[in-house]
């Protein structure tokens, strides 16, 4: 006689079979669940956003950027673009710069040299104006260099000997950067007080600053165009170092955007600087009579001072005809 | 000749990290360099995937193309490769590649970062194949041996792919039709600019 038990024991067993028969198309159906619909897609990841980013397991946590497609129009900037606005920029002041001289010659003293000299810049002037203007050269050549150097200095002589100078160069635009810094802070703080713009500079723009025809437009001690140059040493070369500083400390303080911002404008404004410079260079040397003395010997013709900076020579005399009067006043 | 490129099965990866390692230890590459890597996207959520990822041997690399003294250059396979001879450390490499290959010896410093290192698909360096100098600055030359990128070789889940671009985009068609999903070829668009339709 069968027992209740065992009745209920078969009857547990055949409502397991049951449940186990039943629950079985169940993970079939689970299967047909496409694992990547709710995955992370390359595509719509890309198309949010300009990168594509996650969490590495190593220190190096610059190495989390997975796809970053901004590197191309960086490339682009640094072949294409760079190349076109520096070469314009340069060659185009060279080509201006020729024009002007066969057009115009070297601006002479109209009254000749008087014989008497005036001191425009002592010797610490003197010295940083040069420790500055040295760095500069080096560092505009090599750094035209990482531009230009790949396609006209290589194929002349050849991936060994580009790639030593290179590295030389390299070393030495780091290198000079920190004198250059130095001496750009310097020449902003000891020549502030002759560079605010004020009204004179106006009447000398509008007159074009003399530089056609045979007008001496007044000026203080530096006239409009000599104030243009001061705030583009300044600002430009505050831009170049600021940003070249971030290009040799590569990532301390930005990612992956902020290392390709920093050198594209180090190099646009590098190249624009170079331009300016250019132009600087040539004023102060076959460009004017008389110029160069300034920064050589630090002293100028009287003449000179009277056709070019009017307004500072009256007040240099007035103020060595003042001084013997009060140095006498205090002798009493 | 082979157009030999990578392909990462992110359905696949596991995020275990032996490509890494196999990388590191095959080339005896320094402290701090890391040819490979692994990175993980939507970590901790739904649907996290996980890329291994290294130099892609892009075609028209842009490193190649941004370096200032031309160290790059491409093998008849289509292995981007450099010469550490050449290469001044300047960082440009860094700044125009998709995929974050570039190593450097030195962070900072003056920017004297060192020559640049860089996943070499197991294919040395412009030295002789196989010589001491070669393994010294580039690591091993599997390639030279017949042999594929270590990485790709232990893959414990054969997810990530190495070889001929053809080939190893037959095999991913093959298993995303099998499975019916695949989250697609990481970083082909960038690199090849071709993707593989799944």
């Amino acid at each position: 006689m069968p027992s209740l038990g065992r009745f209920i024991r078969i009857a547990v067993g055949a409502c397991a079979m049951l449940l186990l028969i039943l629950a079985a198309p169940a993970p079939v159906s689970a299967q047909q669940i496409n694992p990547t619909a709710s995955s992370v897609n390359e595509r719509q990841l890309l198309q949010e956003m300009d990168r594509i980013q996650g969490r590495v397991s190593i220190p190096d946590q610059r190495s989390s950027v997975l796809i970053q497609p901004a590197g191309r129009e960086w490339r682009e900037f640094r072949n294409v673009a760079l190349r076109w606005v520096g070469g314009i920029a340069i060659l185009g002041m060279l080509a201006v710069l020729v024009i002007f001289y066969l057009t115009r010659g070297m601006i002479r003293l109209e009254s000749g040299r008087s014989g008497r000299t005036i001191i425009r810049f002592n010797f610490f002037e003197r010295f940083v104006h040069w420790m500055t203007a040295t760095c500069f050269v080096i560092l505009a050549i090599s750094g035209l260099n990482i531009t230009f150097g790949r396609p006209l200095l290589l194929p002349l002589i050849g991936l060994e000997a580009f790639s030593e100078w290179s590295e030389w160069a390299k070393f030495a635009h780091n290198y000079l950067s920190f004198p250059f810094t130095i001496g750009v802070v310097l020449i902003f703080l000891m020549w502030i007080g002759g560079n605010i713009p004020n009204k004179v500079d106006v009447e000398w723009i509008k007159r074009g600053g003399g530089l056609f025809g045979h007008d001496h437009p007044p000026a203080r001690r530096f006239n409009a165009g000599q104030k243009g140059i001061y705030w583009i040493v300044v600002i430009g070369g505050g831009l170049v170092a600021a940003t070249g500083y971030q290009l040799m400390f590569p990532f301390y303080l930005t990612g992956i955007e902020g290392m390709q911002i920093a050198q594209i404008v180090h190099s646009v404004v590098a190249v624009l600087f170079v331009a300016a410079m250019l132009a600087h260079i040539y004023i102060g040397t076959i460009g004017m009579e008389g110029a160069f003395e300034a920064m050589g010997s630090g002293e100028v013709d009287v003449n000179w001072a009277r056709e070019h900076h009017s307004l500072w020579l009256d007040e240099q005399v007035n103020d060595s005809q003042a001084r013997p009067r009060h140095a006498a006043s205090a002798a009493e | 000749m082979a157009r030999m490129k990578f392909l990462c099965d992110a359905d696949r990866c596991i995020e275990c990290n032996a490509c890494v390692t196999a990388c590191k230890n095959e080339h005896e590459v320094p402290w701090g360099i890391n040819r490979r890597r692994v990175v993980t996207i939507n970590d901790g959520k739904p649907g996290e995937r996980s890329v291994s990822m290294a130099c892609m041997h892009c075609t028209d690399a842009p490193c190649a193309a941004v370096c200032p003294v031309n160290c790059f250059y491409t093998t008849a396979d289509g292995v981007v490769l450099h010469s550490k001879d050449l290469c001044i450390g300047c960082g440009y490499c860094f700044y125009a590649c998709p995929f974050g290959a570039p190593q450097y010896p030195k962070v900072g410093n003056f920017g004297s970062r060192g020559k640049m290192d860089k996943c070499t698909y197991c294919a040395g360096g412009p030295e002789a194949d196989g010589s001491k100098e070669e393994y010294e600055k580039y690591g091993a030359n599997r390639l030279a041996e017949g042999k594929l990128p270590l990485c790709a070789e232990m893959c414990s889940t054969k997810s990530l792919l190495a070889g001929d671009g053809e080939i190893i985009a037959q095999i991913y068609k093959e298993r995303v039709l099998k499975r019916g999903y695949g989250s697609g070829a990481w970083g082909w668009k960038t690199a090849y600019r071709e993707t593989i339709e799944s």
